[in-house]
């Protein structure tokens, strides 16, 4: 070995130096040989597990995997395009699977808006309301739960306390509960989406509010501002782009909480989708598909192009 | 502040007149904050209307919230009193009672006499005939409980001796109770004493007016009297129901049907270290183990193998996701591969993985491998591919490059220069935002269980949709939020050792 020719003609201290080295680096490589194994044998016995205990099991599906793709293919192009926009489809036999026109939603006697934009639209309206519900409240709770602007902890821990148990409580609760109380339709969604989102926007403002300069505040209250003039004019200015840029990280998110949450009772295009894999109508599964594609792929890219407008490169670093 | 330093008002308008631009702002900056203001509030007004909000709200059954989120914490015992047109009574209990099949609660204070009554064709001199709707109830199965019948031969009648309650009082707490005796229920809540007529038909009568407490919606008809949190009842001619509201979690360790049920903690710990087996073909220790993991009403082992299947989901996916993200970014990144096309191809990739909502992959999954947990693995993992992807790509861009040119002016190889320049740079970055993912994921993992995707979210669903077992809810709820909070403490550990103390 190269290194033990080289200790022979170390000093004395030079080869405890090299000895000690040779040490730590041994057992390092231990604890990493020890991790990795830790988490293979993890790994195997999760896998195990999650095959185990699923219904139909890895290996016998994937001979079939492709099997449900095929059946995704619609009987020509053309009608996806008419599953879209609700044009009387050829193959129409009086099924569901067909009945295109029947979704249409008529403004006028000849102008209509077709089901799955309708629907779109609502779930993309649900997604904006609540993310602005979310907003209005976290905007008020982050200056009582920010350190800097609330010393008193009496006030500041139970607000945050109420952000952290909003933020954890599982979206499909709420909207469970709500559904229970109020009939279907997207009210309960609006509920889920709204109180989640005031948890986890409460909790990145705040923090923002604590990074803010307090130098503005300070002069504020030099000339004798009270509490609300010094968060509006000393505070708010300075955190406003980062906080626009976390509501529109927070409506990527919530457009697709608001599908998901669609999907188990709360009206819009996720129970459509649901419904259509569930039946089985390939040419309206892949519409929505590709309609639901493109308006969270839109969504990201305005708010990616908006958000570098206003912060910089800055929102791009990991945020909740 | 003293007065020599407060500068004058010719002073201040001096000021004001040098930098006007400063004091005002422009008419452009100020209609701009002004039209988004009203944008918003116009949009929340198209929102109340879009969504009929209002009109939702109004004809929601708020009344029935108050109930739901009380059964969270807490649960009713139903017994039904049956008063006959003679004014006896039997009391029965439904199936499913949480107080077992032969319950006797402390709380139900019955006087009870035996009657000779006489069943046949023709009308009994003895006693009244009860009426044909209560008397099934004078056979349910308690009442014939301490009841001893002897059948008489005479000119064809059968002639039976019950012990029937001729009095029942039901105390719900020190102020609230409930007697009934002689056709007269008497309800006690708060001070307040009301007395209603029942005739062991169809109607009730209150005697004197309706307290706050008590409603009846048209005279004759049921009257409602609730008494809070401590429970309500039901007044109707022929039937008190009794609702009494206990807090906790009814049998949460034994269900009715189980040897243990009812006994106390201690009785149950000295029968499994030093009682006799209940059943002989096992050790009374694992026969509680197995009745509390099958308890009927709380399936405690279901429950826990799906929770287990979320974190699976969400531990299994996202480090098969980081695996596969973490080649393909070095791909994706510009000034890693300096080839536009792989770069664009690769993310575009990312893109689609990511736009393909988990969702949309949740349900593709469960199409093909059915529900369970390998859909939501499959989901987690083809999302976050291309979150993290993206994720990591940015971070490589982002890197500095004097390391790794560095690194290739000894002339280390292309592979060196990665190992050696770029990973140690990005490896804590990468490792964090896995961690994180996987924190995140333990979360949605939740609800596209939902969808049919394996975990527990399915199971919490179908509990909510009965909208009967909000108490299994809860304890869902809470053992999601302890995983998740237990996740959440080690991946924040995790993630300030790896990046000092900067990780939040």
């Amino acid at each position: 070995m190269a290194t033990s020719v080289l200790s022979r003609q170390l000093s004395e201290s030079g080869a405890l130096v090299e000895r000690h080295w040779q040490e730590l680096n041994a057992r390092r490589r231990l604890y990493t040989f020890l991790g990795l194994a830790f988490l293979v044998l993890t790994l195997f016995a999760s896998l195990w597990f999650a095959n185990d205990s699923n219904a139909g099991k890895f290996f016998d599906r994937l001979p079939h995997f492709f099997d449900f793709v095929g059946d995704l293919v619609p009987r020509d192009a053309m009608e996806i395009v008419r599953a879209m926009f609700d044009l009387p489809s050829p193959y129409d036999d009086g099924s569901f699977k067909y009945n295109y026109p029947d979704g249409r939603l008529y403004l006028t006697d000849s102008l209509y808006i077709p089901e799955y934009f309708h629907k779109m639209l609502e779930t993309l309206n649900i997604a904006i309301f609540s993310t602005v519900v979310g907003v209005s409240f976290g905007f008020i709770l982050s200056f009582l739960a920010a350190r800097n602007l609330m010393p008193n902890p009496w006030i500041r821990g139970p607000v945050r306390r109420l952000m952290e148990i909003l933020r954890a409580f599982p979206e499909v609760v709420i909207a469970g509960f709500f559904l229970a109380i109020l009939s279907l339709g997207p009210i309960p969604a609006i509920a889920a989406v709204s109180i989640h989102t005031i948890g986890a926007l409460g909790k990145l403002f705040f923090e923002v509010v604590e990074n803010a300069d307090m130098r503005p505040e300070e002069g504020l209250r030099a000339v004798g501002a009270n509490w609300i003039e010094r968060v509006w004019f000393g505070i708010v200015p300075q955190v406003l782009p980062n906080f626009t840029s976390y509501f529109l990280l927070r409506l990527e998110i919530n457009v697709r909480a608001s599908t998901i949450i669609g999907a188990v009772g709360g009206g819009g295009i996720g129970e459509l989708l649901r419904l259509s894999i569930g039946q089985g109508h390939e040419a309206k599964t892949i519409a929505i598909v590709i309609l639901l594609f493109t308006t969270i792929f839109a969504v990201d890219q305005f708010s990616a192009w908006l958000r570098r407008r206003l912060v910089g490169d800055q929102a791009f670093q990991l945020a909740q | 502040m003293t007065a020599s330093t407060k500068p004058s008002l010719l002073e201040m308008e001096a000021i004001a007149a040098r930098h006007p631009h400063l004091l005002q702002s422009s008419s452009t900056k100020r209609l701009k904050a002004a039209l988004i203001g009203i944008g918003v509030l116009l949009y929340m007004v198209f929102s109340w209307w879009f969504f009929s909000i209002g009109h939702v709200l109004a004809n929601a059954n708020w009344g029935i919230a108050g109930t739901y989120l009380a059964d969270w914490v807490s649960y009713e015992v139903r017994p039904e009193i049956a008063i006959a047109a003679d004014g006896t009574m039997a009391v029965s209990y439904a199936r499913n009672s949480p107080l077992g099949s032969n319950p006797n609660p402390d709380w139900v204070t019955l006087e009870k006499k035996t009657v000779t009554r006489t069943i046949g064709a023709p009308a009994a001199p003895q006693a009244p005939k009860p009426k044909a709707s209560s008397s099934f109830n004078f056979m349910a199965p308690n009442a014939a409980l301490g009841g001893s019948q002897t059948a008489q031969a005479q000119n064809r009648m059968e002639t039976r001796r019950e012990e029937v309650a001729v009095r029942a009082l039901i105390t719900y707490d020190r102020s609230t109770n409930i007697e009934i005796a002689d056709g007269l229920v008497k309800a006690t809540h708060g001070g307040e004493t009301l007395t209603m007529t029942v005739d062991g038909a169809d109607a009730v009568t209150p005697q004197g007016p309706l307290p706050l407490w008590a409603t009846q919606k048209r005279p004759g008809e049921k009257i409602t009297l609730s008494f809070g949190l401590t429970g309500w009842a039901e007044v109707e001619g022929d039937e008190v129901s009794i609702r009494n509201r206990f807090f906790g979690w009814a049998n949460f360790l034994f269900d009715t049907n189980s040897p243990f049920f009812g006994k106390a903690y201690g009785e149950v710990a000295s029968l499994i270290v030093s009682g006799e087996r209940i059943d002989p073909a096992r050790s009374n220790l694992s026969l509680a183990w197995s009745n509390i993991l099958y308890n009927a009403e709380w399936q405690h082992l279901d429950v826990w193998t799906k929770l287990l299947q979320t974190i699976v989901m969400a531990f299994v996916g996202t480090l098969f996701a980081s695996l596969i993200a973490f080649p393909l970014c070095f791909l994706a990144a510009r000034n890693i591969t300096p080839n536009l096309f792989a770069n664009q191809l690769a993310k575009r990739f990312f893109d689609f993985l990511r736009s393909v909502d988990m969702f949309i992959w949740a349900l593709f999954f469960t199409r093909a491998f059915g529900p369970g947990p390998l859909a939501g693995i499959s989901a987690i993992f083809f999302t976050d591919t291309g979150t993290l992807g993206k994720l990591y790509s940015e971070a490589l861009e982002n890197i500095d490059d004097k390391q790794r040119e560095g690194v290739k002016s000894v002339g280390a190889t292309p592979i060196a220069v990665q190992r050696f320049g770029v990973l140690p740079q990005v490896l804590p970055v990468i490792a964090s935002q896995a961690l994180y993912f996987w924190e995140s994921n333990t979360r949605s993992a939740t609800i596209i269980g939902a969808v049919g995707a394996g975990g527990i979210g399915l199971k919490l669903w179908e509990a909510m949709r009965t909208n009967s077992d909000w108490e299994n809810v809860a304890y869902m709820v809470l053992l999601i939020l302890m995983v998740v909070f237990i996740f959440d403490s080690i991946s924040n550990a995790c993630r300030s050792r790896l990046m000092g103390r900067k990780a939040h």
